[in-house]
């Protein structure tokens, strides 16, 4: 099953290669991680996304909070959260697709944040499913680079709120 | 406060910290900690080790028997390499070491300086933490702080890396005064809850067990655990890292359980309703193997500090969160304080398990076999002795034959099962307990590991005794060899070996030799009782097999009891499994 883990961390060189030795221990591939620091700049918060069977994950979290320096780790599988995460592309703009792409990014609300004389880059955040689908729709009009942030997620306060697909 | 240099503060911190004695061995990046050594030694004992991976056994042994951390000085690459298959010993079963470093000066760091080396993403993996100490300053805190991670929670080996411009570089030197780690929390006591569920579990089993591993040993949980098992009349049995937490003697106690655990204990495991586990992590060796059919009647409760280890191999009905001792004296405190119990059929059942097999062995012919050995050894010195093994049949005969009674009496790598561990963990135990007889019994195969070592044993003067038996053979790839894999003797015989009295006596230790059984006891009086470094070497005979087995994978009712009771099939698996 796919996880969506959060872990509130010292902002210190070795965190990160602590945290990821214990997936390549049990040869897990990470999908995806994300690393910033929080207001409080010893600290940073790290967002992590793997595949793998629950019951190993639930080992490797226990392994987390055994860590000296990790403070805190939530798997928010379960929980009712806002994942996002934010895309950048550059299109391949030619006469035939110009219209097309710009049309696509209004559509999902993209930003252009680039423009070349051949190329449109274009900015999206959103939750995965937006960016694939974003990412699907404009595959065939010719993508000439593309970078993902990977996902970034927040317990939701508001238990009201669905899970998947909404935004605002 | 005062100024002084990184190299002056790491002395003044390990003084702070209590520390009595280092091992190490010096080189080029940390010849300034060497420097000033001299001006410390009056508090501060360094033992020259001949080798960083016998000085980090050293450290380990010493924190075994004295259940304080082990220190370990050394220079940067390949002395701290050296050390890794000790780090990596002390981590599996859960010692506390505590392991210094030099480094390059911080400029260099990521050059490939000479001897460089990542010491910190090498033991990355087999420390609880490690440190790259950056700033003369920081030293005291990093030293602090890594003598509270290695010695509290579950104990084990961190790891402080300092460069050698941090150690000549001068600071004001002060010690924090208290200790804040935002992600560090080792827990204490028990969830009252969970508590109050496992008392009533145990108040309800009618054939309960005590499952204890080492755990035990490193909360000093001896005294409760008397007192629970005696309350309740519960039989105990431990795991190879447990065994000296109960004493051999009590009429509760049923030997060792697991891959070489008497019948009686294994089956035990197999058939009772409880499993009371404190401070064991049900690995592979302790269990067979074969987690699904563990104890299939047995609802399990699982004391340990660690969370970690909480189902992490068997899923438990009850686990409980705290320090072994701790969370006995909860227990002691919820019970009533006059149950009645009736064990009178799940006892008979046990003594009758222990009469059907009971562990044997029969001392005829002109071999001496290493189990009259041990029982010898036994007899002789009557549990008052610490025993350190190293890895092999012997050990396993060690955990079976001696009868240990008091705790940390019983020395041995069990997690990592490293070979060339004993001898130097007999010494770091005996620095620890000088009041104390140490024993070191070892293998022909494991002593070659780390013989270098009888100089340092020699050069400060030790009284420690070596049992070492000679079977010619690794004898336990050997016995391996004769069970799973058609008697095809490879690479298990030494067609070369030395005369290890002559060894010892080269080193100006003493040495002696028994060849026939009418021999052994003699010699082992006579070494036992002389003193210095003493290397007793024994012939035994190769062809003697430790039994009861469980082939790995099994069932803990599934044992090989003794020649011939093989089953093919199972034994086949069972070599691909090992
Ligand atoms: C460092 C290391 N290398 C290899 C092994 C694999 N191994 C386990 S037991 C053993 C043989 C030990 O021989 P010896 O010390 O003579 O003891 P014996 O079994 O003969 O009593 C070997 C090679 C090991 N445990 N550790
Ligand atoms: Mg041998």
């Amino acid at each position: 099953m796919r996880h969506t883990i959060t872990l509130l961390v010292d902002n210190e060189s070795g965190v990160l290669s602590r945290i990821a030795g214990l997936f390549s221990a049990r040869g897990f591939n990470i999908e995806s991680l994300n690393v910033g620091e929080t207001l409080d700049p010893e600290t940073s918060r790290i967002t992590l996304v793997t595949t793998g069977d629950d019951f190993i994950i639930q080992q490797i979290i226990k392994r987390f909070n055994n860590m000296v320096n990790v403070i805190k780790v939530s798997d928010l599988t379960d929980e009712v959260r806002v994942e996002r995460e934010m895309v950048l592309v550059r299109m391949d703009a030619r006469d035939e697709t110009r219209a097309e792409i710009l049309r696509t990014a209004d559509i999902f609300r993209a930003k252009v944040v680039d423009v070349g004389p051949k190329s449109y880059t274009l900015e999206l955040t959103g939750d995965k499913d937006k960016i694939t689908a974003f990412i699907e729709l404009l595959h065939p009009m010719g993508i000439k680079e593309l970078a993902r942030t990977g996902t970034v997620a927040m317990k939701r306060e508001s238990k009201l709120t669905k899970n998947k697909g909404e935004e605002k | 406060m005062a100024r002084m240099i990184g190299a002056e503060m790491f002395f003044e911190t390990l003084i702070h910290e209590g520390v009595e004695v280092v091992f190490g061995l010096p080189g080029g990046y940390v010849l300034k900690v060497y420097d000033v050594m001299p001006r410390y030694s009056d508090r501060i004992r360094h033992v020259l080790a001949r080798h960083e991976q016998a000085a980090t056994h050293m450290a380990d042994g010493y924190a075994r028997a004295s259940g304080k951390p082990g220190v370990v000085l050394c220079t940067s690459g390949p002395a701290a390499t050296n050390t890794v298959t000790g780090i990596a010993t002390a981590q599996m079963d859960s010692s506390p070491v505590v392991v210094f470093t030099g480094q390059v000066p911080l400029p260099y760091l990521g050059s490939d300086a000479f001897q460089e080396a990542d010491h910190i993403g090498i033991t990355r993996p087999c420390t609880k933490h490690n440190y790259l100490v950056r700033r003369t300053k920081d030293l005291p805190r990093a030293i602090k702080e890594a003598f509270y991670i290695a010695s509290t929670g579950r104990p084990s080996p961190v790891l402080v890396d300092m460069p050698k411009d941090v150690l000549i570089g001068e600071d004001e030197f002060v010690i924090p005064d208290e200790i804040n780690l935002r992600g560090y929390k080792p827990p204490k006591k028990g969830h009252p809850g969970q508590i109050k569920r496992a008392v009533d579990m145990i108040l309800a089993a009618k054939r309960p067990l005590i499952f204890g591993g080492g755990g035990l040993l490193w909360s000093g949980a001896s005294e409760e655990l008397k007192e629970l098992v005696h309350r309740l009349q519960i039989p105990v049995t431990l795991t190879l890292m447990g065994l000296g937490a109960f004493p051999a003697d009590d009429p509760l106690f049923i030997s060792m359980l697991g891959m070489h655990g008497s019948y009686a204990a294994n089956m035990a495991v197999h058939d009772c309703d409880l499993v009371i586990s404190i401070g064991a992590r049900f690995d592979d060796r302790a269990t067979g193997g074969n987690f699904a059919k563990f104890a299939p009647n047995a609802k399990i409760i699982h004391i340990d500090i660690d969370p970690a280890t909480i189902d992490k191999n068997i899923v438990v009905h009850c686990p409980i969160v705290g320090d072994a001792k701790e969370v006995l004296r909860q227990m002691l405190e919820m019970l009533p304080a006059k149950v009645k119990t009736n064990r009178k059929e799940w006892m008979g059942q046990i003594k009758e398990w222990e009469k059907k097999h009971p562990l044997a062995y029969k001392q005829e012919g002109d071999k001496i076999l290493t189990t009259y050995v041990i029982d010898t050894l036994s007899k002789i010195t009557d549990g008052e002795a610490i025993i350190v093994s190293d890895v092999g049949q012997h050990q396993m005969w060690v955990a079976q034959w001696y009868r240990f009674k008091y705790p940390r009496t019983w020395i041995t790598s069990g997690g990592l099962g490293t070979m060339g561990f004993g001898f130097p963990a007999a010494m770091g135990a005996k620095f620890a307990r000088p009041d104390k007889m140490v024993v070191c019994v070892c293998g022909d195969g494991s002593f070659q590991m780390n013989m270098q070592e009888l100089a340092t044993a020699v050069e400060n003067k030790m009284d420690i005794k070596i049992i070492l038996l000679n079977n010619g053979h690794h004898g336990m790839v050997r016995q391996w060899q004769t069970m799973f894999y058609n008697c095809n003797y490879s690479a298990s015989k030494f067609d070369v070996l030395p005369d290890f009295v002559k060894l010892a006596e080269s080193f100006g230790a003493i040495g002696l030799k028994a060849r026939r059984p009418e021999d052994l006891e003699a010699t082992l009086r006579e070494g036992l009782s002389t003193e210095g470094v003493v290397l007793m070497e024994i012939f035994v005979d190769c062809e003697e097999l430790v039994y009861p087995m469980i082939a790995p994978g099994g069932a803990m009712n599934e044992m090989i009891l003794g020649p011939g009771d093989a089953v093919s099939g199972m034994v086949a698996e069972a070599a691909d499994m090992a």
